[in-house]
Protein backbone atom coordinates (compact mmCIF):
# COMPACT_ATOMS: atom_id res chain seq x y z
CA UNK A 1 0.00 0.00 0.00
CA UNK A 2 2.75 2.39 0.97
CA UNK A 3 4.52 1.88 -2.33
CA UNK A 4 1.43 2.63 -4.31
CA UNK A 5 0.65 5.85 -2.51
CA UNK A 6 4.18 7.15 -3.06
CA UNK A 7 3.93 6.29 -6.71
CA UNK A 8 0.66 8.13 -6.95
CA UNK A 9 2.04 11.19 -5.24
CA UNK A 10 5.01 11.37 -7.60
CA UNK A 11 2.77 10.94 -10.57
CA UNK A 12 0.41 13.70 -9.55
CA UNK A 13 3.29 16.08 -8.87
CA UNK A 14 4.74 15.40 -12.27
CA UNK A 15 1.47 15.87 -14.09
CA UNK A 16 0.49 19.07 -12.32
CA UNK A 17 3.63 20.86 -11.34
CA UNK A 18 1.78 23.51 -9.35
CA UNK A 19 -1.63 23.66 -7.74
CA UNK A 20 -4.15 22.04 -10.01
CA UNK A 21 -6.45 24.63 -11.57
CA UNK A 22 -9.76 23.61 -13.00
CA UNK A 23 -11.62 25.81 -15.43
CA UNK A 24 -15.08 25.93 -13.98
CA UNK A 25 -16.92 28.86 -15.52
CA UNK A 26 -16.71 30.97 -18.67
CA UNK A 27 -18.61 34.20 -19.03
CA UNK A 28 -18.69 35.88 -22.46
CA UNK A 29 -20.09 39.21 -23.48
CA UNK A 30 -19.73 41.78 -26.24
CA UNK A 31 -19.35 45.45 -25.51
CA UNK A 32 -20.30 47.98 -28.12
CA UNK A 33 -17.96 50.95 -28.21
CA UNK A 34 -20.54 53.73 -28.38
CA UNK A 35 -20.58 57.40 -27.42
CA UNK A 36 -21.86 56.43 -23.97
CA UNK A 37 -18.22 55.65 -23.16
CA UNK A 38 -16.01 58.64 -22.39
CA UNK A 39 -13.02 59.37 -24.62
CA UNK A 40 -9.59 58.96 -23.09
CA UNK A 41 -7.90 62.35 -23.10
CA UNK A 42 -4.31 61.09 -23.18
CA UNK A 43 -5.00 59.05 -26.31
CA UNK A 44 -7.00 61.85 -27.94
CA UNK A 45 -4.08 64.25 -27.42
CA UNK A 46 -1.69 61.69 -28.86
CA UNK A 47 -3.82 61.14 -31.98
CA UNK A 48 -4.60 64.84 -32.57
CA UNK A 49 -1.53 65.85 -34.64
CA UNK A 50 -1.83 62.74 -36.82
CA UNK A 51 -5.53 63.45 -37.33
CA UNK A 52 -5.08 67.14 -38.13
CA UNK A 53 -2.65 66.48 -40.94
CA UNK A 54 -5.01 63.99 -42.54
CA UNK A 55 -8.13 66.12 -42.05
CA UNK A 56 -6.58 68.99 -44.00
CA UNK A 57 -6.33 66.79 -47.07
CA UNK A 58 -9.54 64.83 -46.65
CA UNK A 59 -12.36 67.25 -46.08
CA UNK A 60 -12.65 69.26 -49.30
CA UNK A 61 -16.01 68.58 -50.95
CA UNK A 62 -15.64 67.10 -54.45
CA UNK A 63 -19.20 66.07 -55.35
CA UNK A 64 -22.57 65.21 -53.88
CA UNK A 65 -24.67 62.06 -53.73
CA UNK A 66 -28.40 62.15 -52.92
CA UNK A 67 -28.43 58.55 -51.71
CA UNK A 68 -26.25 56.23 -49.64
CA UNK A 69 -24.88 53.24 -51.53
CA UNK A 70 -23.42 49.94 -50.44
CA UNK A 71 -21.97 47.00 -52.29
CA UNK A 72 -24.63 44.83 -50.64
CA UNK A 73 -27.49 46.91 -52.12
CA UNK A 74 -28.43 44.35 -54.80
CA UNK A 75 -27.45 41.10 -56.47
CA UNK A 76 -25.29 40.91 -59.63
CA UNK A 77 -24.81 44.67 -60.05
CA UNK A 78 -25.03 47.61 -57.69
CA UNK A 79 -25.06 51.40 -58.00
CA UNK A 80 -21.72 51.76 -56.19
CA UNK A 81 -20.04 49.02 -58.22
CA UNK A 82 -21.39 50.40 -61.50
CA UNK A 83 -20.14 53.87 -60.56
CA UNK A 84 -16.66 52.52 -59.85
CA UNK A 85 -16.40 50.48 -63.05
CA UNK A 86 -17.85 53.32 -65.15
CA UNK A 87 -15.38 55.74 -63.56
CA UNK A 88 -12.48 53.51 -64.60
CA UNK A 89 -13.83 53.31 -68.15
CA UNK A 90 -14.35 57.07 -68.38
CA UNK A 91 -11.11 58.19 -66.75
CA UNK A 92 -8.64 55.50 -67.86
CA UNK A 93 -9.70 55.08 -71.48
CA UNK A 94 -8.40 58.45 -72.75
CA UNK A 95 -5.02 57.77 -71.13
CA UNK A 96 -4.84 54.25 -72.53
CA UNK A 97 -5.97 55.34 -75.99
CA UNK A 98 -3.50 58.19 -76.05
CA UNK A 99 -0.69 55.86 -75.07
CA UNK A 100 -1.48 52.80 -77.22
CA UNK A 101 -4.01 53.78 -79.88
CA UNK A 102 -6.36 51.09 -78.57
CA UNK A 103 -9.60 51.45 -76.65
CA UNK A 104 -10.59 49.79 -73.39
CA UNK A 105 -13.36 47.31 -74.19
CA UNK A 106 -14.32 46.33 -70.68
CA UNK A 107 -13.62 46.93 -67.00
CA UNK A 108 -13.70 44.47 -64.14
CA UNK A 109 -12.91 45.24 -60.50
CA UNK A 110 -13.61 43.00 -57.53
CA UNK A 111 -16.50 43.08 -55.09
CA UNK A 112 -14.15 42.53 -52.14
CA UNK A 113 -12.20 45.60 -53.22
CA UNK A 114 -15.11 47.94 -52.51
CA UNK A 115 -14.00 48.66 -48.99
CA UNK A 116 -16.88 50.78 -47.74
CA UNK A 117 -20.20 52.29 -48.68
CA UNK A 118 -20.76 55.94 -49.54
CA UNK A 119 -23.03 57.95 -47.24
CA UNK A 120 -25.65 60.31 -48.63
CA UNK A 121 -24.43 63.90 -48.82
CA UNK A 122 -21.06 65.37 -49.64
CA UNK A 123 -18.39 63.30 -51.34
CA UNK A 124 -14.86 64.23 -50.32
CA UNK A 125 -11.34 62.96 -50.79
CA UNK A 126 -12.02 60.86 -47.70
CA UNK A 127 -14.80 59.07 -49.61
CA UNK A 128 -12.25 57.92 -52.16
CA UNK A 129 -9.95 56.69 -49.38
CA UNK A 130 -12.85 54.83 -47.79
CA UNK A 131 -13.96 52.98 -50.89
CA UNK A 132 -10.41 52.46 -52.19
CA UNK A 133 -7.83 52.54 -49.41
CA UNK A 134 -5.38 50.35 -51.33
CA UNK A 135 -2.53 51.72 -53.41
CA UNK A 136 -3.43 49.64 -56.47
CA UNK A 137 -3.10 51.09 -59.96
CA UNK A 138 -5.10 50.73 -63.11
CA UNK A 139 -3.75 48.05 -65.44
CA UNK A 140 -5.06 47.06 -68.86
CA UNK A 141 -4.72 43.46 -70.02
CA UNK A 142 -4.74 42.50 -73.71
CA UNK A 143 -6.85 39.37 -73.98
CA UNK A 144 -7.80 36.77 -76.52
CA UNK A 145 -11.52 36.10 -76.90
CA UNK A 146 -10.87 32.84 -75.08
CA UNK A 147 -9.71 34.66 -71.95
CA UNK A 148 -12.63 37.07 -72.21
CA UNK A 149 -14.95 34.06 -72.20
CA UNK A 150 -13.11 32.77 -69.13
CA UNK A 151 -13.78 36.13 -67.47
CA UNK A 152 -17.47 35.92 -68.33
CA UNK A 153 -17.64 32.34 -67.07
CA UNK A 154 -15.99 33.47 -63.85
CA UNK A 155 -18.76 36.05 -63.37
CA UNK A 156 -21.47 33.53 -64.26
CA UNK A 157 -20.08 30.96 -61.87
CA UNK A 158 -19.45 33.28 -58.91
CA UNK A 159 -22.68 35.30 -59.27
CA UNK A 160 -21.06 38.10 -57.28
CA UNK A 161 -21.61 41.79 -57.99
CA UNK A 162 -18.04 42.45 -59.11
CA UNK A 163 -18.03 45.94 -60.66
CA UNK A 164 -18.04 45.66 -64.48
CA UNK A 165 -18.40 48.04 -67.41
CA UNK A 166 -18.56 47.51 -71.17
CA UNK A 167 -19.90 43.99 -70.63
CA UNK A 168 -23.37 42.57 -70.47
CA UNK A 169 -23.78 39.19 -68.82
CA UNK A 170 -27.21 37.54 -68.67
CA UNK A 171 -27.86 34.33 -66.76
CA UNK A 172 -30.87 32.12 -67.35
CA UNK A 173 -33.29 31.20 -64.57
CA UNK A 174 -31.14 28.18 -63.70
CA UNK A 175 -28.15 30.45 -63.17
CA UNK A 176 -26.26 29.35 -66.27
CA UNK A 177 -24.86 31.75 -68.86
CA UNK A 178 -27.56 32.82 -71.30
CA UNK A 179 -25.87 35.60 -73.22
CA UNK A 180 -22.75 37.74 -73.04
CA UNK A 181 -21.92 40.86 -75.02
CA UNK A 182 -19.07 43.36 -75.18
CA UNK A 183 -20.09 46.89 -76.09
CA UNK A 184 -23.43 45.48 -77.28
CA UNK A 185 -21.78 42.98 -79.65
CA UNK A 186 -21.24 39.23 -79.58
CA UNK A 187 -17.73 38.14 -78.67
CA UNK A 188 -15.49 38.01 -81.74
CA UNK A 189 -12.20 36.42 -82.47
CA UNK A 190 -9.97 39.41 -81.73
CA UNK A 191 -7.89 41.04 -79.01
CA UNK A 192 -9.83 42.66 -76.18
CA UNK A 193 -8.50 45.27 -73.77
CA UNK A 194 -9.76 44.85 -70.22
CA UNK A 195 -9.00 47.44 -67.55
CA UNK A 196 -8.68 46.30 -63.95
CA UNK A 197 -6.50 46.77 -60.89
CA UNK A 198 -2.92 45.51 -60.74
CA UNK A 199 -4.04 43.44 -57.73
CA UNK A 200 -6.33 41.35 -59.93
CA UNK A 201 -3.78 41.20 -62.75
CA UNK A 202 -1.47 39.33 -60.38
CA UNK A 203 -4.07 36.66 -59.69
CA UNK A 204 -5.97 38.30 -56.81
CA UNK A 205 -9.45 36.90 -56.11
CA UNK A 206 -8.58 33.92 -58.30
CA UNK A 207 -9.19 35.84 -61.53
CA UNK A 208 -6.71 33.49 -63.14
CA UNK A 209 -7.62 34.53 -66.70
CA UNK A 210 -5.49 37.63 -66.12
CA UNK A 211 -2.45 35.42 -65.68
CA UNK A 212 -2.88 34.43 -69.37
CA UNK A 213 -3.01 38.02 -70.66
CA UNK A 214 -1.02 38.57 -73.86
CA UNK A 215 0.22 41.91 -72.59
CA UNK A 216 -0.36 44.13 -69.56
CA UNK A 217 -0.10 47.91 -69.67
CA UNK A 218 0.11 49.60 -66.25
CA UNK A 219 -1.15 53.17 -66.40
CA UNK A 220 0.69 54.55 -63.33
CA UNK A 221 -2.71 55.81 -62.19
CA UNK A 222 -3.84 54.81 -58.72
CA UNK A 223 -7.48 53.75 -58.58
CA UNK A 224 -8.03 56.05 -55.60
CA UNK A 225 -6.71 59.05 -57.53
CA UNK A 226 -8.88 58.02 -60.46
CA UNK A 227 -11.97 58.13 -58.22
CA UNK A 228 -10.90 61.50 -56.79
CA UNK A 229 -10.55 62.86 -60.34
CA UNK A 230 -13.91 61.37 -61.30
CA UNK A 231 -15.62 62.97 -58.29
CA UNK A 232 -14.02 66.33 -59.14
CA UNK A 233 -15.34 66.07 -62.69
CA UNK A 234 -18.95 65.40 -61.58
CA UNK A 235 -21.29 67.62 -59.55
CA UNK A 236 -23.64 64.85 -58.54
CA UNK A 237 -22.96 61.14 -58.29
CA UNK A 238 -26.22 59.22 -58.68
CA UNK A 239 -25.49 55.80 -60.15
CA UNK A 240 -28.22 53.20 -60.60
CA UNK A 241 -28.52 49.45 -60.78
CA UNK A 242 -28.98 48.46 -64.43
CA UNK A 243 -29.05 45.45 -66.77
CA UNK A 244 -25.32 44.86 -67.18
CA UNK A 245 -25.32 41.68 -65.07
CA UNK A 246 -28.67 40.06 -64.41
CA UNK A 247 -30.45 36.76 -64.05
CA UNK A 248 -33.62 36.10 -66.06
CA UNK A 249 -36.66 34.94 -64.16
CA UNK A 250 -38.83 32.07 -65.33
CA UNK B 1 -17.16 52.70 -11.37
CA UNK B 2 -20.23 54.74 -12.18
CA UNK B 3 -19.03 54.97 -15.76
CA UNK B 4 -18.76 51.20 -15.84
CA UNK B 5 -22.29 50.61 -14.65
CA UNK B 6 -23.29 52.92 -17.44
CA UNK B 7 -21.83 50.47 -19.94
CA UNK B 8 -23.76 47.69 -18.36
CA UNK B 9 -27.07 49.32 -18.97
CA UNK B 10 -26.34 50.91 -22.31
CA UNK B 11 -23.64 49.12 -24.18
CA UNK B 12 -23.61 45.55 -23.02
CA UNK B 13 -25.45 42.83 -24.83
CA UNK B 14 -25.44 39.77 -22.71
CA UNK B 15 -27.17 36.50 -23.32
CA UNK B 16 -27.05 33.83 -20.70
CA UNK B 17 -27.27 30.14 -21.03
CA UNK B 18 -25.48 27.33 -19.37
CA UNK B 19 -23.85 24.37 -21.01
CA UNK B 20 -22.42 21.47 -19.13
CA UNK B 21 -19.65 19.14 -20.12
CA UNK B 22 -20.79 16.53 -17.63
CA UNK B 23 -23.81 14.71 -19.02
CA UNK B 24 -25.06 13.85 -15.54
CA UNK B 25 -26.11 17.37 -14.65
CA UNK B 26 -28.83 18.56 -16.96
CA UNK B 27 -29.55 22.25 -16.62
CA UNK B 28 -32.39 23.43 -18.77
CA UNK B 29 -33.07 27.00 -19.71
CA UNK B 30 -31.53 29.28 -17.15
CA UNK B 31 -31.36 32.98 -17.57
CA UNK B 32 -30.48 35.95 -15.47
CA UNK B 33 -27.65 36.56 -13.07
CA UNK B 34 -29.79 35.85 -10.03
CA UNK B 35 -30.34 32.23 -10.89
CA UNK B 36 -26.73 31.69 -11.78
CA UNK B 37 -25.61 32.77 -8.36
CA UNK B 38 -27.47 29.78 -6.98
CA UNK B 39 -24.83 27.59 -8.60
CA UNK B 40 -21.95 29.54 -7.08
CA UNK B 41 -21.79 28.46 -3.49
CA UNK B 42 -18.12 29.46 -3.23
CA UNK B 43 -16.10 32.14 -4.96
CA UNK B 44 -13.77 31.08 -7.76
CA UNK B 45 -10.15 31.25 -6.76
CA UNK B 46 -8.88 32.80 -9.98
CA UNK B 47 -10.40 34.95 -12.68
CA UNK B 48 -8.75 35.68 -16.02
CA UNK B 49 -10.30 38.26 -18.33
CA UNK B 50 -9.68 38.26 -22.08
CA UNK B 51 -10.49 41.37 -24.10
CA UNK B 52 -10.32 41.00 -27.84
CA UNK B 53 -10.71 42.80 -31.15
CA UNK B 54 -10.29 41.82 -34.80
CA UNK B 55 -10.14 43.58 -38.17
CA UNK B 56 -9.92 47.05 -36.67
CA UNK B 57 -8.64 48.21 -40.08
CA UNK B 58 -7.10 51.50 -38.99
CA UNK B 59 -10.40 52.75 -37.53
CA UNK B 60 -8.74 55.01 -35.01
CA UNK B 61 -11.64 57.48 -34.99
CA UNK B 62 -15.30 56.55 -34.48
CA UNK B 63 -17.52 56.32 -37.56
CA UNK B 64 -18.90 59.77 -38.45
CA UNK B 65 -22.29 60.89 -37.16
CA UNK B 66 -23.80 60.66 -40.67
CA UNK B 67 -22.74 57.04 -41.20
CA UNK B 68 -25.81 55.08 -42.26
CA UNK B 69 -24.74 51.89 -40.48
CA UNK B 70 -22.33 52.58 -37.63
CA UNK B 71 -22.82 56.25 -36.69
CA UNK B 72 -20.55 57.28 -33.77
CA UNK B 73 -19.46 53.72 -33.06
CA UNK B 74 -15.91 52.57 -32.41
CA UNK B 75 -12.83 54.74 -31.89
CA UNK B 76 -9.61 53.96 -30.12
CA UNK B 77 -9.89 56.42 -27.24
CA UNK B 78 -13.28 55.13 -26.10
CA UNK B 79 -12.04 51.57 -26.45
CA UNK B 80 -9.13 52.52 -24.21
CA UNK B 81 -11.50 53.95 -21.57
CA UNK B 82 -13.36 50.65 -21.55
CA UNK B 83 -10.11 48.66 -21.34
CA UNK B 84 -8.92 50.80 -18.42
CA UNK B 85 -12.14 50.14 -16.56
CA UNK B 86 -11.87 46.40 -17.05
CA UNK B 87 -8.22 46.30 -16.08
CA UNK B 88 -8.88 48.32 -12.93
CA UNK B 89 -11.63 45.86 -12.05
CA UNK B 90 -9.47 42.81 -12.85
CA UNK B 91 -5.72 43.37 -13.35
CA UNK B 92 -5.50 39.77 -14.58
CA UNK B 93 -6.56 40.77 -18.06
CA UNK B 94 -5.03 39.86 -21.41
CA UNK B 95 -5.76 42.07 -24.43
CA UNK B 96 -5.57 40.33 -27.79
CA UNK B 97 -6.20 41.10 -31.45
CA UNK B 98 -6.79 38.66 -34.30
CA UNK B 99 -5.18 40.65 -37.12
CA UNK B 100 -5.94 43.19 -39.87
CA UNK B 101 -5.11 46.11 -37.63
CA UNK B 102 -3.84 47.79 -40.83
CA UNK B 103 -5.62 49.31 -43.84
CA UNK B 104 -9.00 50.96 -44.20
CA UNK B 105 -8.62 54.64 -43.32
CA UNK B 106 -6.15 57.34 -44.40
CA UNK B 107 -4.27 56.79 -41.12
CA UNK B 108 -2.76 53.73 -42.77
CA UNK B 109 -2.12 55.43 -46.13
CA UNK B 110 -0.35 58.31 -44.41
CA UNK B 111 1.55 56.56 -41.64
CA UNK B 112 1.86 52.94 -42.80
CA UNK B 113 0.63 51.30 -39.58
CA UNK B 114 2.81 53.28 -37.18
CA UNK B 115 -0.15 54.88 -35.39
CA UNK B 116 -2.13 51.62 -35.21
CA UNK B 117 0.76 49.81 -33.49
CA UNK B 118 1.61 52.78 -31.23
CA UNK B 119 -1.99 53.00 -30.03
CA UNK B 120 -2.31 49.25 -29.48
CA UNK B 121 0.87 49.48 -27.40
CA UNK B 122 -0.52 52.38 -25.35
CA UNK B 123 -3.76 50.50 -24.77
CA UNK B 124 -1.78 47.60 -23.34
CA UNK B 125 -2.38 44.96 -25.99
CA UNK B 126 -0.41 41.80 -25.25
CA UNK B 127 -0.52 40.11 -28.66
CA UNK B 128 -1.76 40.45 -32.20
CA UNK B 129 -1.86 38.27 -35.28
CA UNK B 130 -0.72 38.81 -38.88
CA UNK B 131 -3.83 39.37 -40.99
CA UNK B 132 -3.67 39.44 -44.78
CA UNK B 133 -3.91 43.25 -44.78
CA UNK B 134 -0.83 43.55 -42.61
CA UNK B 135 0.97 42.77 -45.89
CA UNK B 136 -0.61 45.67 -47.82
CA UNK B 137 2.53 47.82 -47.81
CA UNK B 138 4.72 44.75 -48.11
CA UNK B 139 6.17 42.33 -45.57
CA UNK B 140 9.15 44.62 -44.99
CA UNK B 141 6.73 47.29 -43.76
CA UNK B 142 5.44 44.92 -41.08
CA UNK B 143 9.00 44.43 -39.93
CA UNK B 144 9.53 48.21 -39.90
CA UNK B 145 6.31 48.93 -37.97
CA UNK B 146 7.16 46.35 -35.29
CA UNK B 147 9.54 48.98 -33.95
CA UNK B 148 6.37 50.75 -32.67
CA UNK B 149 4.85 47.63 -31.11
CA UNK B 150 5.21 46.82 -27.41
CA UNK B 151 3.10 43.69 -27.92
CA UNK B 152 3.91 40.31 -29.45
CA UNK B 153 3.11 39.76 -33.11
CA UNK B 154 2.36 36.05 -33.36
CA UNK B 155 2.01 33.56 -36.19
CA UNK B 156 2.65 29.83 -36.26
CA UNK B 157 1.69 28.77 -39.79
CA UNK B 158 3.69 31.16 -41.93
CA UNK B 159 7.24 30.00 -42.52
CA UNK B 160 9.01 33.37 -42.40
CA UNK B 161 12.55 32.03 -42.53
CA UNK B 162 13.46 33.74 -45.81
CA UNK B 163 11.70 37.02 -45.04
CA UNK B 164 12.43 40.20 -43.09
CA UNK B 165 10.08 38.97 -40.33
CA UNK B 166 12.35 36.06 -39.50
CA UNK B 167 13.08 36.23 -35.76
CA UNK B 168 10.56 39.07 -35.19
CA UNK B 169 7.42 36.94 -35.07
CA UNK B 170 6.93 34.09 -32.60
CA UNK B 171 4.63 31.11 -33.17
CA UNK B 172 3.28 31.37 -29.61
CA UNK B 173 3.74 33.25 -26.38
CA UNK B 174 3.19 32.14 -22.82
CA UNK B 175 1.60 34.68 -20.46
CA UNK B 176 1.74 34.08 -16.71
CA UNK B 177 -1.29 35.77 -15.18
CA UNK B 178 -1.92 35.41 -11.45
CA UNK B 179 -0.23 32.00 -11.44
CA UNK B 180 -2.15 30.87 -14.50
CA UNK B 181 -0.25 29.87 -17.60
CA UNK B 182 -1.99 31.13 -20.70
CA UNK B 183 -0.62 29.96 -24.04
CA UNK B 184 -1.48 32.04 -27.09
CA UNK B 185 -0.65 30.99 -30.65
CA UNK B 186 -1.79 32.48 -33.94
CA UNK B 187 -2.82 31.27 -37.39
CA UNK B 188 -2.96 33.19 -40.67
CA UNK B 189 -4.94 32.70 -43.86
CA UNK B 190 -3.61 31.33 -47.14
CA UNK B 191 -2.05 34.30 -48.92
CA UNK B 192 -1.89 33.02 -52.50
CA UNK B 193 -4.77 34.51 -54.50
CA UNK B 194 -5.47 36.98 -51.70
CA UNK B 195 -2.26 39.00 -51.38
CA UNK B 196 0.13 39.76 -54.21
CA UNK B 197 3.28 37.65 -54.08
CA UNK B 198 5.48 40.75 -54.33
CA UNK B 199 4.00 41.83 -50.97
CA UNK B 200 4.30 38.56 -49.01
CA UNK B 201 7.48 37.52 -50.83
CA UNK B 202 8.94 34.23 -49.52
CA UNK B 203 6.31 33.68 -46.81
CA UNK B 204 5.32 30.03 -46.93
CA UNK B 205 1.80 29.07 -45.82
CA UNK B 206 1.54 25.89 -43.76
CA UNK B 207 -1.56 23.81 -43.01
CA UNK B 208 -3.33 25.48 -40.04
CA UNK B 209 -4.76 22.25 -38.62
CA UNK B 210 -1.38 20.49 -38.56
CA UNK B 211 0.26 23.55 -37.05
CA UNK B 212 -2.52 23.94 -34.46
CA UNK B 213 -1.99 20.32 -33.35
CA UNK B 214 1.74 20.96 -33.09
CA UNK B 215 1.30 24.21 -31.13
CA UNK B 216 -1.32 22.85 -28.72
CA UNK B 217 0.88 19.83 -28.03
CA UNK B 218 3.68 22.17 -27.00
CA UNK B 219 1.44 24.54 -25.05
CA UNK B 220 -0.75 21.99 -23.28
CA UNK B 221 1.45 18.94 -22.91
CA UNK B 222 4.97 20.34 -22.69
CA UNK B 223 4.38 23.76 -21.14
CA UNK B 224 1.33 22.69 -19.07
CA UNK B 225 -0.77 25.72 -19.96
CA UNK B 226 -3.97 26.19 -17.98
CA UNK B 227 -5.60 27.79 -20.98
CA UNK B 228 -4.79 27.75 -24.71
CA UNK B 229 -6.00 30.55 -26.98
CA UNK B 230 -5.74 30.62 -30.77
CA UNK B 231 -5.72 33.97 -32.55
CA UNK B 232 -7.04 33.10 -35.99
CA UNK B 233 -7.27 35.08 -39.18
CA UNK B 234 -8.75 32.13 -41.11
CA UNK B 235 -12.36 33.39 -41.10
CA UNK B 236 -15.40 32.26 -39.12
CA UNK B 237 -17.15 29.87 -41.52
CA UNK B 238 -17.14 28.93 -45.21
CA UNK B 239 -19.60 26.66 -46.99
CA UNK B 240 -16.73 25.18 -49.01
CA UNK B 241 -14.12 22.88 -47.49
CA UNK B 242 -11.81 25.86 -46.98
CA UNK B 243 -10.52 25.82 -43.41
CA UNK B 244 -12.31 28.16 -41.01
CA UNK B 245 -12.57 28.68 -37.26
CA UNK B 246 -15.49 26.29 -36.78
CA UNK B 247 -13.70 23.52 -38.71
CA UNK B 248 -10.45 24.26 -36.90
CA UNK B 249 -12.19 23.94 -33.52
CA UNK B 250 -13.76 20.61 -34.50
CA UNK B 251 -10.59 19.13 -36.03
CA UNK B 252 -8.19 19.87 -33.17
CA UNK B 253 -7.88 19.39 -29.43
CA UNK B 254 -6.61 21.36 -26.46
CA UNK B 255 -7.77 24.76 -27.72
CA UNK B 256 -10.04 26.52 -25.22
CA UNK B 257 -10.80 29.67 -27.17
CA UNK B 258 -10.46 30.73 -30.81
CA UNK B 259 -10.50 34.48 -31.32
CA UNK B 260 -11.24 34.86 -35.01
CA UNK B 261 -11.16 37.52 -37.69
CA UNK B 262 -11.02 38.11 -41.44
CA UNK B 263 -14.71 37.55 -42.24
CA UNK B 264 -15.82 40.62 -40.20
CA UNK B 265 -18.44 38.40 -38.59
CA UNK B 266 -20.83 39.87 -36.04
CA UNK B 267 -21.98 37.07 -33.74
CA UNK B 268 -24.92 37.25 -31.37
CA UNK B 269 -22.84 35.20 -28.97
CA UNK B 270 -19.69 33.08 -29.18
CA UNK B 271 -20.15 29.70 -30.86
CA UNK B 272 -19.51 26.58 -28.83
CA UNK B 273 -17.97 23.75 -30.87
CA UNK B 274 -17.04 20.23 -29.81
CA UNK B 275 -13.42 19.38 -30.51
CA UNK B 276 -11.83 16.04 -31.44
CA UNK B 277 -12.12 14.88 -27.84
CA UNK B 278 -15.71 16.06 -27.40
CA UNK B 279 -14.61 19.03 -25.31
CA UNK B 280 -16.12 22.49 -25.75
CA UNK B 281 -14.23 25.16 -27.68
CA UNK B 282 -15.41 28.75 -27.68
CA UNK B 283 -15.19 30.50 -31.08
CA UNK B 284 -15.70 34.24 -31.12
CA UNK B 285 -15.39 37.22 -33.45
CA UNK B 286 -16.65 40.78 -32.86
CA UNK B 287 -17.33 42.25 -36.31
CA UNK B 288 -14.73 44.79 -37.39
CA UNK B 289 -13.51 48.41 -37.18
CA UNK B 290 -13.38 48.43 -33.38
CA UNK B 291 -17.16 48.70 -33.17
CA UNK B 292 -17.15 46.02 -30.46
CA UNK B 293 -14.78 44.56 -27.92
CA UNK B 294 -15.20 40.93 -26.92
CA UNK B 295 -14.85 40.11 -23.26
CA UNK B 296 -14.48 36.59 -21.94
CA UNK B 297 -13.98 35.84 -18.25
CA UNK B 298 -12.47 32.50 -17.29
CA UNK B 299 -13.01 31.37 -13.70
CA UNK B 300 -10.74 28.72 -12.23
CA UNK B 301 -10.96 26.59 -9.10
CA UNK B 302 -7.71 25.75 -7.43
CA UNK B 303 -8.84 22.80 -5.37
CA UNK B 304 -8.15 20.06 -7.87
CA UNK B 305 -11.82 19.44 -8.38
CA UNK B 306 -12.70 16.14 -9.95
CA UNK B 307 -12.52 15.87 -13.70
CA UNK B 308 -16.17 15.24 -14.41
CA UNK B 309 -17.14 18.52 -12.79
CA UNK B 310 -19.36 20.48 -15.11
CA UNK B 311 -18.12 23.59 -16.89
CA UNK B 312 -20.50 26.50 -16.99
CA UNK B 313 -20.38 28.61 -20.11
CA UNK B 314 -22.36 31.83 -20.10
CA UNK B 315 -22.40 33.48 -23.46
Amino acid sequence: MKKISILFLVFSLWACSENPKTLSKIDAQQIQISDSIAKNKELEDFIAPYRERITEEMEGVLAYTPEAMYKSDAKFNTPIGNMMADAVMEMANPIFENRTGNKIDAVILNYGGIRSGINAGDISTRTAYNIMPFENEVAVAAFSSEELRALINYLAKNKTAHPIAGLQVILNADGDLHEAKVNGEQIQNKTYYVATSDYLIKGGDRMDFFLNAEKVETLDYKLRNLFIDYFKKKDTIAPVRDERFIQLQN
Amino acid sequence: MSALSNYKTKAMRRIHFIKTTGAATAFTAVSGIGMLSAFQPKPYSKKLTILHTNDVHSHIDPFPANDSKYANLGGVSRRYSYIQNVVSENPNTLILDAGDAFQGTPYFNFYGGELEYKLMSKMGYHASNIGNHEFDNGIDNIAAQLEHADFDLLNANYNLKNTSLDGLVKPHQLYEVDGLKVGVFALGIQLEGLVSKDLYKETEYLNPVDIAQEQTKILKEELNCDLVICLSHLGYSYRSDKIDDLKLAAQTKNIDLIIGGHTHTFLEKPSVVENLEGKKVLVNQVGWAGINVGRIDFYFDENGASENKSLMIEV
